[in-house]
């Protein structure tokens, strides 16, 4: 490790969302375990990339921290203060640094709201509160150029969202983000709505705009190929727990937890010689619902290769080597195993 | 030279909008051979659904109306039958699957009722009869203790089993031709491999054509002998998979391959990306329609259609650098 700080520090993060019964006496009955304890890192300019299938928690996760939950436990600090603890006024200042891009391009932009107005709003907001200073024309002039950086026309800021097709809508979600200078952005599925062609021209921006600006990526996806070309770093996630988390080229070419092995078995890749030799891990069953509490591995009903113990004990995450954490008990010495 | 299951020929379907004639299928063939698995590539809009929906003619109309072509199935045109005539072909010897399983089943009747309606209209059987082949096809595409689950609703059901479900009903009776549209879009890749798998086992055993709708080119890899490749309404590129993956024509497939990031790739170049974005359909002109997004566009380009024309045995291209000067006249 180098001697500078993580610039984002998650620790025991859990953001666990009530089920209530009773229709005028609500009482809690349970709680669905979106995101249920987990710990990482995120050192300034590099890409933690987070992936898992739909309902593991990571947009959960993004969401907990930039603080659109308020998470159930845990604390994530941004440069050594804890975002959940702050004050409203502290955190205001704070969340300039933090941004979000996400997934729907369609649903995520007011329709009713010009490109110019959308992109303005954040330096707007900020300017009001009197954290920045910006006159109108130099918020105008922050707009025209923050559009052209993400490959728009400047000439278009009077349009409206439905006039641009979805990567060009992603385009303006992108500069919206951009528009306070964050130092992390946090990207939930930012490429899954769009076509092939269209994926690779954001794929492409979102990595100039890192080299450029230097700028951190929390990036989220499902799709392994994906995460693999932006990310420095990964993180799988299964049911709401980190189940292996490494440097990406070790991860894609040495996978430890066998779910990790199992879902790069099943991703798909484009070349029938390769495809059609390719010797695939198939899970069987489902996801299980989040919402019972686990005191065994949470992979273990899916798992090919488990284990009695894996049923009654919670894997912790070990340390393989220095930038590869996997929790699986197969990973762990068996003299260490609890009793 | 084995016999034709399904031959489409110069099909072509267009919607009337407000803003004109959306030609959203315009003049598309391929045939269809028993026990094959023909893949049809593209990405939204180029009118890959529209071409399955023609087929079984599931066009609504008004907007839309299929204008011109044919679907010879068994030696009969599909698009030239009654109503009632193709009752008797949907869900029995041409069977889908949708992309949403949910929005395809009924939310209020029981998976029993909806499995055992379907076969009960196609085939001579009782009610009786007609669910132990369903419970049959359940327990053949894996859907656990099918003889309570056949009694369940739709929502009881998570994506991947609804999945298994709409197969098993499409299957139910002995289809010669099942479209799947984008089957596995919805889903997870773990599930995604399981629905996959299952696909193909299935096709196999019963000998079903299969045509596979999908817009990712790695579930084309896995499981297509041949292939389409559509944009903007045509088919720009017609191969044997393998022969397709190895050496692509049209500039448009060759640069739909290489923008797809992949696993098995160690190096970390950039990615490819073809500039720009596919074209309005509306009063498309007479022209490639890729011409402005192509880095090898022509004059000729700009101002003719490069028609599918064989190249080499058994590959198809609609560009105009795999055209001698003859061929421009």
């Amino acid at each position: 490790m180098s001697n500078t700080k993580p610039l984002l520090e998650v620790k025991n993060l859990k953001m666990h969302f009530p089920i209530e019964e009773g229709i005028l006496i609500k009482r809690q009955v349970g709680a669905i375990r979106a995101v249920d304890g987990i710990s990482f890192t995120v050192n300034s300019g590099e890409t933690l990339g987070i992936v898992g299938e739909s309902g593991c928690g990571k947009s959960t996760t993004a969401r907990a921290i930039a603080q659109l939950y308020t998470p159930t436990d845990g604390e994530v600090l941004f440069e050594g203060k804890d975002l959940v603890t702050m004050s409203s006024k502290e955190l205001l200042k704070t969340r300039k640094n933090i941004q979000m891009i996400f997934q729907d391009p369609y649903a995520s932009l007011d329709s009713r709201m010009t490109v110019r107005t959308i992109i303005a709003e954040p330096l707007e907001i900020y300017s009001r509160t009197g954290i920045m200073k910006m006159t109108t024309e130099e918020i105008e002039q922050r707009v025209e150029e923050l559009m052209e950086r993400v490959g728009l026309s400047r000439f278009y800021k009077n349009r409206y969202p439905h006039e641009f097709s979805g990567g060009q809508r992603q385009r303006i979600g992108i500069a919206r983000a951009l528009a306070l200078n964050p130092k992390i952005i946090l990207a939930d599925e930012p490429v899954s709505a769009l076509d092939v062609s269209i994926q690779s021209q954001i794929l492409n921006l979102l990595s100039d705009l890192q080299k450029e600006m230097g700028l951190t990526y929390i990036f989220i996806a499902h799709d392994l190929a994906v995460i693999e070309y932006i990310s420095t770093r990964v993180a799988v996630m299964y049911l709401g727990k980190i189940v292996e988390i490494s440097e990406s080229k070790a991860l894609y070419k040495n996978p430890l937890h066998p779910y990790t092995q199992a879902l790069l078995s099943a991703a798909p890749i484009p070349d029938p010689l390769i495809e059609r030799k390719r010797q695939r891990i198939i899970l069987t069953g489902d996801v299980p619902s989040p919402d019972v509490e686990r005191y065994g591995c949470y992979f273990y009903d899916r798992c090919p290769k488990k284990m009695d113990h894996c049923k009654t004990h919670i894997p912790p995450m070990e340390q393989i080597d220095e930038n590869h954490q996997v929790a699986c008990w197969l990973h762990v010495d068996k003299a260490k195993w609890p009793v | 030279m084995k016999e034709k299951l399904l031959e489409v020929k110069g099909l072509a379907t267009y919607f009337k909008t407000d803003s004109g004639v959306v030609k959203a299928v315009d003049g598309v063939s391929f045939d269809l051979y028993p026990g094959e698995t023909l893949g049809i590539v593209g990405e939204s809009g180029c009118g890959k659904s529209v071409t399955n929906l023609s087929i079984m003619k599931l066009i609504p109309s008004p907007p839309g109306k299929i204008v011109g072509g044919e679907v010879i199935f068994k030696g009969e045109d599909i698009l030239k039958k009654s109503e009632e005539q193709l009752r008797k072909i949907r869900g029995n010897s041409i069977s889908m699957i949708f992309q949403d399983p949910m929005t395809s089943l009924n939310p209020f009747l029981r998976i029993s009722t909806q499995m055992i309606e379907t076969i009960v209209l196609h085939q001579d059987m009782s009610k009786a009869e007609a669910k132990k082949k369903a419970i049959e096809m359940l327990t053949l595409v894996g859907i656990p203790a099918p003889e309570k689950r056949i009694d369940s609703y739709p929502h009881q059901f998570s994506g991947g089993m609804r999945q298994r479900v709409m197969i098993a009903m499409a299957l139910s009776c002995n289809a010669d031709v099942l479209i799947a549209d984008e089957p596995t879009t919805a889903l997870d890749v773990t599930i995604q491999a399981q629905i996959l798998e299952l696909i193909d086992e299935l096709s196999k055993k019963l000998n079903t054509s299969v045509i596979l709708i999908t817009h990712d080119l790695g579930v084309v890899a896995g499981m297509c002998d041949t292939m389409c490749v559509m944009y903007a309404g045509r088919i720009v590129e017609k191969a044997e998979t393998h022969a397709l993956f190895a050496k692509p024509l049209h500039p448009y497939t060759t640069g739909l391959i290489q923008s797809v990031p992949r696993l098995d790739k160690d190096k970390k170049q950039r990615l490819f990306s073809i500039e720009g974005q596919p074209p309005n359909l509306i009063d498309l002109p007479d022209c490639c329609p890729f011409h402005p997004r192509c880095h090898k566009a022509m004059d000729i380009c700009r101002t003719k259609y490069p028609v599918l024309t064989e190249v080499e045995p058994g590959r198809e291209v609609a560009c105009w650098l795999y055209r001698d000067k003859e061929g421009e006249r």
